[in-house]
């Protein structure tokens, strides 16, 4: 039955008008006593009274019509999974309460089933189940008050890939840094893979993308993703892997907070980018991927450089290491400048030494030569006859020629008196005897 | 990947010149093998211009890549 027709006047308006109006008061008309007749409006005389089936399945027509799908607010009780799968409670407040059931096919919108007394909002659309003619409300969206539910799920999950050490900071793989295919896994037509390719083509467009499509929302998405990821995997092809999806409500994300999905990534070879556009909640996947980016862009540019930075760092490096021999030649060439230079000073000084040595010898030599005394004011007695030097006064005799050889000139001269005995200031100072 | 080890081979050769304890002759040899490098990476720069395309697994297990608009 669609949302229409619910909404349209259904039969039972027709039928009862009068039981269902929201007066609940019979219409005066009504009150005047009428003949009985057999085809008369349902239910108006025991003659036309009702089927249990028709009361009910009118009710579930007027009821079902009369509400659109809503938002209602109560505390859980009565929590029961069935083995089909489906969830059976209750939801009341102080004065009512209601049955509700949320089948399980619409379980995977639901991050977890409620606790007992948890104050909740449902969302969902009242009827009634015909076998009790009970009304009962058919949840769709369930979600504590404050956002307990969903960070119950979490929380738990969370414990359970800290426990099994996927979250450990070691295990962050580094991202390459110029990868030569990323894997994207997303879904094929939305906006992410689109996102990806404009930061790619701008930023380093000889990157290829290998897109691996899978569904990011709603009934199936986890395992689409999965077997995604689990395919990046098995081809190998890939140096990075982009797992995402654009921006969307909490729900929509929902799949990327999915166990199995975070468990997926972690167990994938090629290190791993989280790229679920949401900007205050993080989710599963983003804890155990090597690398969280905030938006499928963010994302792309996290994972591929610029192509002109990289050429400008190769054009550094190039300088650098010519530079660097550069140098290095000019060292060499100073050293051999350096080398040639002490070379000749060492032989310079070998000759200066030399010389020196035999300077030191002249001098030696010269103060040990007897004419070196006439340089202090001594002369030098000589026979003229034979040139023999007359050192003692016994050599001479009154008349005798002589020569007096001087500093700078020879005398020609004749003795005139001997006086035998140390001449006086020859003596010895009296204080040395 | 490759393009990495030849970067970070760069940066060592650059850094082992630059801090002049070499000899001339291992000098030379380091510089030479720094141009090779820097060649080959830069090849691995002057790509062609890549197309995006899809994942896709065989039944037998191989993969092929066809373009993403196929």
């Amino acid at each position: 039955m669609t949302g229409r027709e619910r909404r349209g006047p259904g039969p039972g308006r027709d039928l009862l008008p009068d039981l269902f109006s929201l007066s609940g008061t019979p219409s005066p008309a009504r009150m005047e006593p009428v003949a009985r007749r057999a085809d008369a409006v349902p239910g108006e005389y025991p003659e036309s009274a009702l089927s249990i089936s028709g009361l009910v399945r009118t009710a579930k027509e007027v009821l079902e019509g009369a509400f659109f799908p809503l938002w209602v607010r109560g505390e859980v009780c009565d929590l029961k999974r069935h083995r089909s799968g489906h969830w059976y409670f209750c939801l009341r407040d102080e004065n009512s309460q209601i049955r509700c059931v949320v089948w399980s096919s619409d379980q995977f919108r639901i991050p977890a089933p409620p606790d007992e007394g948890m104050q909740v909002v449902a969302f969902g659309r009242l009827t009634v189940y015909p076998t009790r003619g009970e009304m009962q409300f058919a949840v769709t969206r369930l979600d504590a008050v404050g956002d307990g539910l969903w960070r119950k799920a979490l929380e738990a999950a969370v414990l359970r890939l800290k426990a099994d050490g996927l979250m450990a900071p070691e295990r962050k793989r580094p991202l390459p840094l110029l990868p030569r295919r990323i894997a994207v896994v997303t879904s094929i037509d939305g906006a992410a893979v689109r996102d990806i390719m404009a930061v790619v083509r701008r930023r380093c467009p000889l990157v290829e993308l290998v897109v691996c499509g899978a569904r990011v929302q709603g009934d199936g998405a986890p395992e689409d993703l999965v077997s995604a990821i689990e395919r990046v995997g098995r081809w190998g092809g890939a140096d990075v892997m982009i797992v995402g999806r654009g921006g969307g409500s909490r729900e929509d994300l929902w799949a990327f907070n999915d166990e199995r999905v975070a468990r997926a990534i972690a167990a994938c070879p090629v290190p791993t980018i989280s790229a679920v556009g949401h900007e205050v909640d993080v989710t599963l996947c983003d804890l155990v991927a090597d690398v969280r980016a905030p938006t499928p862009s963010a994302a792309a540019e996290t994972a591929v450089p610029v192509l002109a930075d990289l050429q400008a760092q190769l054009e550094g490096i190039r300088t650098a290491l010519r530079g660097a021999l550069a140098r290095r030649a000019t060292l060499a060439r100073r050293d051999l400048v350096a080398r040639t230079r002490r070379l000749t000073t060492t032989a310079a000084r070998m000759g200066e030494r030399r010389r020196a040595r035999w300077e030191q010898a002249a001098a030696r030599l010269h103060a040990l030569s007897p004419l070196a005394v006439l340089g202090r004011g001594y002369a030098l007695a000589r026979d003229e006859a034979d040139g023999r030097t007359l050192s003692d006064a016994s050599r001479f005799e009154p008349g005798l020629p002589f020569r007096l050889v001087l500093r700078d000139g020879v005398v020609r001269a004749r003795a005139e008196e001997i006086e035998p005995g140390t001449p006086a200031g020859v003596e010895p100072p009296a204080d040395s005897r | 990947m490759s393009y990495e080890r030849d970067l970070a081979r760069l940066d060592e050769i650059v850094g082992a010149l630059e801090r002049n304890e070499l000899e001339l002759d291992r000098a030379i040899e380091l510089f030479e093998e720094g141009v090779a490098r820097l060649r080959t990476a830069s090849e691995s720069l002057a790509r062609a211009e890549a197309q995006v395309k899809r994942l896709v697994e065989q039944s037998d297990g191989s993969f092929s890549l066809p373009d993403l608009g196929e």
